[in-house]
């Protein structure tokens, strides 16, 4: 049973690559606008992103709770963005987000509700009033997803292919004419063309060891998009989350859940000692921090260093000084998941630490969603530019939901007038390497550590320097050709090309962020600690002959 | 003393079936998923188990069968013991613990 298959070869209108918020979307704009769709995964369709995983909310100036205007969400996106968002991009986000989440509402998502119909909106940090909506309880992500799902599934004739790994953009004569890839149940190669293709493949919080992220969440799309020629912006900007949980060891949960928790009860961050440290930053730095940086992460990263952290290497977040009645009053249900868990919040602080949750960076775009290769469109968070500097939370599954459905009609538009398919043959077999005894996923998990030790919350221009130098050296180690091809879920072959993905989106971050001098939103050095009115200009980064280099 | 957990992996496609053994370090509250990504990062990168959300238990991906029980790989937690892992009996398997889970209709015609 371990003979190969035979390549396939498949043609389509608009292909998606990624089916979270945002390729099924695109898939559903696009099918509605009367073009073929094929829709991949290289998980299950709907399961593999952070889509799925969101627990929390989602951001529109829809005006249930208080009157609201889409322009007071783009203020506040801007500002959060720090002089660096594509105003473009932001606008038609806060624009077109109330009527994705009307339209969610139609398709049954079951937003939470007042009794008289009006949705719930609740006032999450950045936003000037209550904004955003949600599904109880901690539903969220997994309710958009669902119901995007069972809209695809609607939509007769709408290919979807789950398990099914994109490795390349086929590029002819400078444009995108589809891609190719191996399915991960059967380890054969697979190659699609199509006259429109969508990368909405989400971010790249993988590289990082403290990280929220799904397995499939190592940045594929930046590296697919920029060796296929397209242009990425922001790469330097990934967002910490200040307080993610770090231990004890928590499944089922998001790790980003403390934060609103924290917020309501007055949860204290404490050290080794038993001390509450915050405050020392905050006056210490002479207010600076606080204006340019999270006091939080900064002061967390700090007590670590000092040898004050708590043994996982974070410090410890309490709510032992609230009454238990409180507690499960605030918290809920979230109470049993976490006895579960054997956390008793009454007795046991928890550790948490900065983890990187979100990239703002990514595809640069057109407000069409076209990239400067032809035929090659992105959506979700995939794209760079809308938030800029920093996000809102709530941003970025609205940002998912519209962007998702302007680049499928861009791409439907395309398709429409497109004849011929540009190629037809399936396979190009790449050289096998000689039984290679390295372990990519070693490999991966070394560059992780790296990216947390030097590309992370706070960083420095020796730190990114060394981790450019050791950043070459795992990619020498990788080589450049992937393990022989097995047969069903070869996963060191899906490592080695994880890696090899995640190896030049990390370089784009490092050196990104070793080029920007200055601290502006999630980009914090610590040798540059304040913003510099120089640096309001956005970074591009390309690949020339195969180098990683930047540009404005 | 250092305990360990010991993992007794079902191992290969179907009609070739083997053990695997192997040895990880215990720590309380880790998932039988932190072991079997543990082994992949140091001892054996050929294991195949499918997972992706990791922590969220949201995708829903990583069933498996623990001692015979249908458990989440995710969720189960490690033990200080000798524990029985294999693939899905009612799926048809693809390779080690990973069977074919997606919907007929979201796959790549054979
Ligand atoms: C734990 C967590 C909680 C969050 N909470 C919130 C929240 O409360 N509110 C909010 O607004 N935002 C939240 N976010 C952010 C938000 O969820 C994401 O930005 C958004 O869902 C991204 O949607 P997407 O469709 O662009 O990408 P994703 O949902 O990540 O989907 C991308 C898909 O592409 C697939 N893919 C990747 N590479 C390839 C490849 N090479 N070949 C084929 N397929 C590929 C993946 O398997 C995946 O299914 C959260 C994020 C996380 C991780
Ligand atoms: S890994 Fe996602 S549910 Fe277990």
């Amino acid at each position: 049973m371990t003979g190969k298959h035979e390549p396939t070869h498949l043609e389509t209108g608009v292909l998606i690559v990624g089916a979270g918020a945002a390729g099924m979307s695109a898939a559903i704009a696009a099918h509605d606008a009367g073009v073929a769709v094929a829709l991949i995964d290289r998980s299950l369709i709907g399961r593999g992103g952070a889509t799925v995983m969101a627990q929390m909310t989602v951001a529109a100036a829809i005006g249930d709770e208080q009157p609201d205007d889409w322009r007071h969400h783009l203020a506040d996106t801007l500002k959060a963005g720090r002089g660096l968002c594509d105003e473009r991009l932001a606008g038609l986000l806060c624009e077109r987000g109330p009527q994705a989440i009307r339209q969610m509402g139609e398709w049954k998502v079951g937003w939470a509700h007042h009794s008289d119909g009006r949705l719930r909106q609740v006032e999450a940090p950045g936003h000037d009033r209550p904004r955003c909506v949600y599904v109880d309880f901690l539903n969220t992500g997994p309710a958009v997803s669902r119901s995007l799902r069972a809209q695809v599934q609607r939509r007769a004739g709408t290919l979807r292919i789950g398990d099914l790994c994109v490795t390349d953009l086929v590029v002819a004569d400078g444009a995108v004419t589809g891609v190719r890839g191996f399915s991960m149940s059967d380890g054969r190669s697979v190659s699609i063309a199509a006259h429109a293709t969508i990368v909405a493949t989400g971010g790249l919080t993988r590289l990082y060891k403290r990280n929220s992220a799904s397995a499939n969440m190592g940045g594929d799309g930046y590296a697919l998009a920029l060796r296929a020629g397209a242009d990425l912006i922001d790469m330097e900007f990934v967002q910490f989350f200040p307080i993610g949980h770090l231990a004890p060891r928590l499944v089922g949960m998001d790790p980003i859940m403390w934060d609103p928790f924290r917020y309501k009860l007055g949860g204290q961050l404490l050290n080794s000692e038993g001390r509450a440290f915050i405050d020392a930053y905050d006056v210490a730095e002479d207010g600076r921090y606080k204006a340019t940086r999270d006091v939080a992460t900064y002061a967390i990263i700090k007590e670590v260093e000092a040898g004050r952290g708590s043994p996982s290497g974070g410090v410890y977040l309490s709510f032992r000084h609230v009454p238990a009645a409180r507690l499960r009053e605030a918290f809920g249900p979230v109470i049993d998941r976490l006895a579960a868990n054997g956390i008793d919040l009454t007795r046991d602080a928890v550790e948490v630490a900065p983890i990187a949750h979100y990239h703002m960076g990514g595809i640069r775009v057109d407000e069409n969603f076209e990239t400067c290769v032809k035929g090659l469109f992105a959506a979700g968070e995939a794209v760079g530019g809308a938030n800029g500097a920093n996000r809102l939370s709530g941003n970025a599954i609205t940002e998912a939901l519209v962007f998702g459905r302007c680049a499928g009609l861009s791409a439907a538009a395309r398709a429409a007038k497109a004849r011929t398919y540009a190629w037809r043959d399936a396979s190009e077999e790449r050289a096998a390497s000689q039984s290679s005894t390295q372990n990519p996923a070693a490999l991966i998990v070394a560059l992780q550590a790296l990216m947390d030790r030097s590309v992370g919350p706070f960083r420095n221009q020796a730190g990114l320097q060394n981790a450019l130098a050791e950043i070459a050296s795992l990619r020498a180690a990788l080589g450049d050709a992937p393990p022989e091809a097995l047969r069903g879920f070869d996963m060191r072959r899906l490592d080695w090309f994880d890696a090899r993905n995640m190896l030049l989106v990390a370089e784009c971050v490092a050196q990104a962020a070793l080029a920007r001098n200055e601290s502006r939103g999630a980009h914090a050095r610590e040798d540059f600690p304040v913003p510099d009115p120089a640096f309001s200009f956005n970074q591009i980064v390309r690949l020339k002959e195969n180098r990683v280099v930047l540009g404005r | 003393m250092n305990l360990v957990a010991i993992l007794i992996v079902r191992r290969g496609e179907t009609g070739n079936p083997s053990w695997s053994r192997f040895e990880v370090p215990y720590e309380p509250g880790q998932s039988v998923l932190d072991g079997l990504r543990r082994i992949r990062a140091t001892e054996d990168p050929t294991l195949a188990i499918r997972y992706s959300c990791i922590n969220a238990n949201a995708c829903k991906e990583c069933m498996i069968l623990l001692d015979g029980k249908t458990v989440y790989a995710c969720t189960a937690r490690l033990e200080p013991r000798e524990m029985g892992l294999e693939p899905l009996p009612n799926k048809r398997l693809v390779r080690d613990l990973v069977t074919e889970i997606a919907a007929p209709d979201e796959r790549l015609k054979t």
